[in-house]
């Protein structure tokens, strides 16, 4: 939960002195040692305690912005009592199977939870030096994902949504399914066996549908002991959102670094958590950037997404899955296109594909991850991973040129290779990327590649060196 | 009684205001709070300092300490810096790993260089000599290829009233230069290390115009959009089009003696790949680790974002410091858009008047400033007699540039073109077909001509080979139109084969994988020889065509698999092999008739 360190004064002092509220924002007069980004206690007329935090310090006035709504607040009887320390979350082992608030109180009517350490929840960047690169191999059972974008142990990969497609399903069915295929080829299921395996979800400005979808899900799967949730809901104050993945990363870090854990992250959905940090700007009257959105946006998120990652001689790990919705199914909107540039890829959903009725919908082009090739190959997956990869791409882009094409020319126009194509990327959309919920393993995923460029000529297969050709490669017409 | 320490009055993230400092200067660097956290004055105006700070500030309160250095942002340059990894201000991370752990805590210190090891140093003056700036007083093995040139700093001249060669820490004295007129003698210890303030570029005799390729091993940049030693080049593109792919294969292969590449406000674990792969790859032209001619300087996206800024002018200075003994250094930045982010953050919280899309309007200035720190030059210092030429250096500087939306109408690019005389622009087409590097042949350009160089270095043939290729392409791109709205069929037959071939060369010699180990790194002899077994084939193909042979005859060729498989040649080997291709091209040709 968010607490507040036992205070290093002598003294606090209690204001009396606001001379402005203006949304989120209360602004204090004649405040003194005052420090940036301390958090505040605002006791409003009804006697209820709010936190805030410092935005900006003056010598004679700070600035402050309220998490939990200002409504309420007066200017003549409403306190501020300055805390002298930063944000902090208590963190525990025994948050594990725990329904927390977006500030990390509980909100699954049990006991509160005793911190083993208190972090602060801005947490500090790993030092570049320190990192090991993300090797290992997930199976998320999904062959779009484990066969031409693969997951590894470490990476943040975002899904690219856009409303009313199903990137919360399939985020829950990769929790549920996510599991390290070791380097010999002996399984280590995650949760199941040896290597301890935790799933923190953070939950911001999501429904009561959504919400209760995750429950059910993690419930189902037998997830939810080693599992924490921070839920701020769509009716949750907005500003709240800021701190809820802070919290979130802080008890993964917790559970990763020093509990050695492989955490799963989820965070769903940013696009909110973008809105709120633009509420917060506008109300701050800071110079827009793009739509709106303040200047600091790239920074603020990696922020968060920076936050994962291997440590060199620490077994734990922090992998990110991060679900925003693209405005308009817009992938060029600022909040898809700075993630992108900070995350180590992304998955894109796709309308087409869902309203064809293919699930999971995901538009392998657009689609990548920036780390599979150090997660697959000999000892990892297959040695034919790669190449099979690439000519699987490069003959579904293919396919939808010839898609266009066709719209203008007609089919009988195509040559017998050409149709040879469309039909590929017929059968690889239906049933390579449509595969339903069938959790499929990743020698699957590659024979079934396999099958599908069977129809192929190898003369065809230009990515494919020969060795796999000869080995994989059973031409039937 | 000067006062050097003052008091906070406002803190705005990275942006401290504080009064009470006495005779400070702009671009001073004071340390700020009871943390000690670095910063730099940036602005100043009647006893109020404007301070941006390089760390995070939370915490900081109004009427803590505020205390100058009374120095500029200077980074210390001598042996060790090689193979090191560096923050934006050249704290050495792996140093602040060992004492604070595994992530970076604040206020903290590290010396640059190793201050203990002990260096084999050489003398190449003796007492008595009068010596200059840029004059080599002596040298340090550093690496197994790079030879340190122990160099009398800029601005400084005088008599060598002693020198010693032997085993030395950097902090040590290894000569004394006196210098002096009748107002008084002054004399000079010089040690293994000088400073360098980082804002300032470093001096240089004369500069010179860039004559002769940078070669990358990279077949698109070096056959069609080659850079400059001593140019720049931007490769701009949206996220996945494969930037830092791009960066980190031109880090590994180019044809460079040192190599300073800067994450800027990047992926933790993209520094971290360097930082794991390059101990372990050679250098092609060496055979020496390549770590052993890299710094880094990894100031990740979460680091503080002032710190983003200084990262670039810290690698540059020390770019340039490499060319000042005359290597041809080669400067990478990813990405300069971050950079021109992080000025844009705090001319925000300095409440300046935005420019286009909240950019200061400087911006473009820094960004020419920065750029033109490329170049080739003849380095300061008297040569002696025998070497009338000079020593030569180069930097070249190479800029990824990160547009929104992977739009090239917005400022970072834009002042970026006006500048840098290679612009490679990757294309988000090319990247989803997994096309790369997914560089775009028809909107890329290079303003540098090196046919000369080509000719006499390559082939005879290499430009017009080249040229003969480009025109293909582009004629591709016209007639792909045409198909686009009638179809194939619509093409005559030589026009298809136009189509046939240009596929040719996108997919057997434009593609290129930065992950397979045979195909990564192309010499420039090989990709000559890919090239001309591709415009042999064309060359045939159309001879065949006047002598009534139908297109479909000639592309069922068995050759055309072999071509497809020239990739796959070994370096030593590929002359032979490719040669061993055409003759059966050749003969393929005839079997069909076509002399």
């Amino acid at each position: 939960m968010l607490k507040t360190m036992p205070l290093p004064r002598l003294l606090t002092t209690e204001y009396r002195t606001l001379s402005q509220i203006r949304g989120p924002l209360l602004f204090v007069e004649r405040t003194a040692d005052v420090a940036y980004n301390e958090i505040v206690e605002v006791i409003g007329p009804d006697g209820e305690v709010r936190l805030g935090q410092v935005m900006e310090v003056d010598r004679q006035r700070c600035m402050v912005r309220i998490f939990i709504g200002t409504s309420g607040l007066d200017l003549d009887t409403t306190r501020v009592r300055f805390t002298g320390d930063v944000a902090r979350l208590g963190v525990s082992l025994s948050m594990l199977g725990r329904v927390l608030n977006g500030s990390g109180q509980p909100i699954d009517g049990g006991p509160p939870i005793i911190p083993e350490r208190s972090l602060d929840i801005n947490g500090l960047p790993i030092n570049p030096s320190m990192r090991t690169h993300p090797s290992e191999f997930i199976q998320t059972g999904v062959s779009a994902i484990d066969g031409l974008n693969t997951l590894t142990r470490g990476q943040k990969l975002p899904i690219f949504s856009g409303a009313g497609l199903p990137a919360n399903e399939l985020a829950a069915q990769i929790a549920s399914q996510a599991r390290v295929v070791g380097g010999d080829n002996t399984e280590k299921a995650e949760g199941k066996g040896s290597e301890p395996f935790a799933v923190v979800f953070a939950a911001m400005g999501i429904t009561q549908r959504e919400t209760s979808f995750f429950m059910d899900q993690f419930r189902a799967s037998d997830a939810m002991d080693r599992t924490v949730l921070f839920i701020n809901r769509a009716d949750d104050p907005s500003i709240e959102r800021l701190l809820t993945p802070r919290a979130a990363l802080t008890a993964a870090e917790y559970l990763a670094f020093t509990h050695h854990r492989h955490v799963l992250v989820i965070l769903t959905d940013m696009t909110n958590y973008c809105e709120a940090l633009r509420e917060i700007a506008a109300a701050s009257e800071e110079v827009p950037g793009r739509r709106g959105y303040p200047g600091y946006m790239y920074s603020d998120l990696a922020s968060l997404y920076e936050r994962s990652g291997r440590i060199r001689g620490n077994p734990g790990s922090v992998t990110q899955l991060v679900i925003l919705t693209m405005p308009d199914d817009d992938i060029t909107h600022p909040i898809p296109d700075l993630t992108g540039y900070i995350t180590e890829g992304q998955i894109v959903l796709s309308r087409d594909l869902h309203r064809k009725g293919i699930y999971p919908p995901i538009d392998v082009l657009p689609s990548l991850s920036r780390l599979m090739n150090e997660g697959i190959g000999q000892g990892k997956t297959r040695t034919d991973h790669r190449s099979v990869a690439d000519q699987l791409y490069a003959l579904y882009a293919e396919g939808r040129d010839l898609r266009r094409l066709v719209a203008i020319i007609g089919e009988a126009a195509l040559s017998a290779e050409d149709r040879r194509v469309l039909d590929f990327a017929k059968r690889f959309e239906e049933t390579f990327v449509g595969q339903g919920m069938v959790n499929r393993e990743i020698v699957e995923t590659l024979d079934h590649a396999w099958e599908l460029l069977s129809p192929m000529p190898a003369e065809l297969l230009k990515r494919i060196p020969q060795e796999f050709i000869e080995q994989y490669h059973r031409r039937k017409v | 009684m000067n006062n050097n320490i003052g008091k906070v009055i406002r803190i705005a993230g990275p942006v401290v205001r504080a009064v009470g400092l006495e005779n400070i200067r702009l671009y001073d660097v004071v340390r700020v709070g009871e943390l000690g956290l670095i910063g730099e004055v940036i602005r100043l105006s009647e006893g109020l300092t404007t301070i941006q700070v390089y760390e995070d500030t939370s915490g900081i309160r109004v009427g803590e300490p505020v205390q100058s250095t009374g120095l500029p942002l200077v980074v210390r340059l001598g042996p060790g810096l090689l193979g090191q990894v560096y923050d934006g201000l050249q704290r050495p991370l792996e140093i602040l790993a060992e004492t604070g752990g595994e992530f970076i805590q604040r206020g903290v210190q590290a010396s640059p260089l190793p201050e203990d090891k002990r260096w084999q140093f050489t003398s190449h003056v003796s007492v008595g000599d009068v010596v200059g700036a840029g004059d080599i007083l002596g040298v340090v093995p550093e690496s197994q290829t790079i030879e340190h040139r122990i160099m009398v700093p800029p601005h400084q001249r005088g008599r060598v009233v002693s020198i010693r060669s032997g085993e030395f820490t950097v902090n040590e004295t290894v000569a004394v230069i006196r210098s002096g007129d009748e107002a008084g003698v002054n004399n000079r210890e010089i040690s293994l290390v000088q400073r360098w303030p980082v804002r300032q570029p470093r001096p240089c005799q004369t500069r010179l115009a860039p004559r002769e390729p940078l070669l990358t091993g990279t077949r698109i940049i070096d056959a069609f959009f080659p850079v400059a030693k001593g140019g720049s080049a931007i490769i701009p593109g949206g996220f996945g089009t494969g930037k830092t792919v791009t960066e980190h294969s031109l880090a590994r292969w180019a044809d460079a003696d040192v190599v300073v590449y800067v994450g800027c406000g990047e992926r933790g674990n993209e520094m971290t790949e360097v930082l794991e792969e390059f101990p372990k790859l050679e250098d092609p032209r060496t055979g020496a680790p390549l770590m052993e001619r890299t710094v880094l300087i990894a100031n990740t996206s979460n680091m503080p974002v002032a710190a983003r800024e200084a990262s670039i002018y810290t690698g540059i200075t020390i770019a340039e410091y490499y060319r000042d003994m005359g290597y041809d250094v080669l400067m990478l930045a990813d990405s300069t858009s971050r950079w021109g982010e992080a000025l844009r953050e705090i001319s925000g919280r300095l409440e300046e008047m935005p420019g286009e899309e909240g950019y200061p309007a400087y911006l473009a200035a820094r960004l020419a400033e920065f750029y033109e720190r490329s170049g080739r030059i003849i380095c300061l210092g008297n040569h002696g007699a025998s070497d009338t030429q000079g020593r030569m250096g180069s930097v070249s500087v190479v800029g990824a540039v990160s547009p929104p939306g992977g739009d090239f109408s917005e400022p970072v690019t834009q002042n970026s073109m006006r500048v840098a005389s290679t612009f490679w622009a990757l294309d988000y087409d090319l990247s989803r077909r997994r096309h790369f590097p997914a560089i775009n042949w028809t909107s890329s350009y290079s303003l540098y001509d090196f046919s000369d160089w080509f000719e006499s270095e390559v082939a005879t043939d290499w430009d017009e080979l080249s040229s003969e290729a480009m025109a293909l392409l582009q004629r591709e791109v016209e007639l792909l139109e045409i198909v686009q709205l009638v179809g194939p069929d619509a093409l005559a037959e030589r026009e298809r084969a136009v189509l046939a071939i240009a596929r040719m060369l996108r997919e057997d010699f434009l593609q290129q994988s930065a992950y397979r180990d045979v195909d990564r790194y192309c010499s420039i002899h090989k990709a000559y020889w890919m090239l001309k077994a591709v415009m042999d084939f064309y060359h045939r193909t159309q001879a065949a065509l006047d002598a009534k042979i139908s297109l479909e005859r000639v592309t069922a060729l068995s050759v055309v698999a072999d071509i497809a498989r020239m990739k796959e040649f070994q370096m030593e080997t590929a002359e032979k092999e490719i040669k061993a291709i055409m003759d059966r091209v050749q003969f393929s040709f005839a079997d069909l008739g076509v002399a």
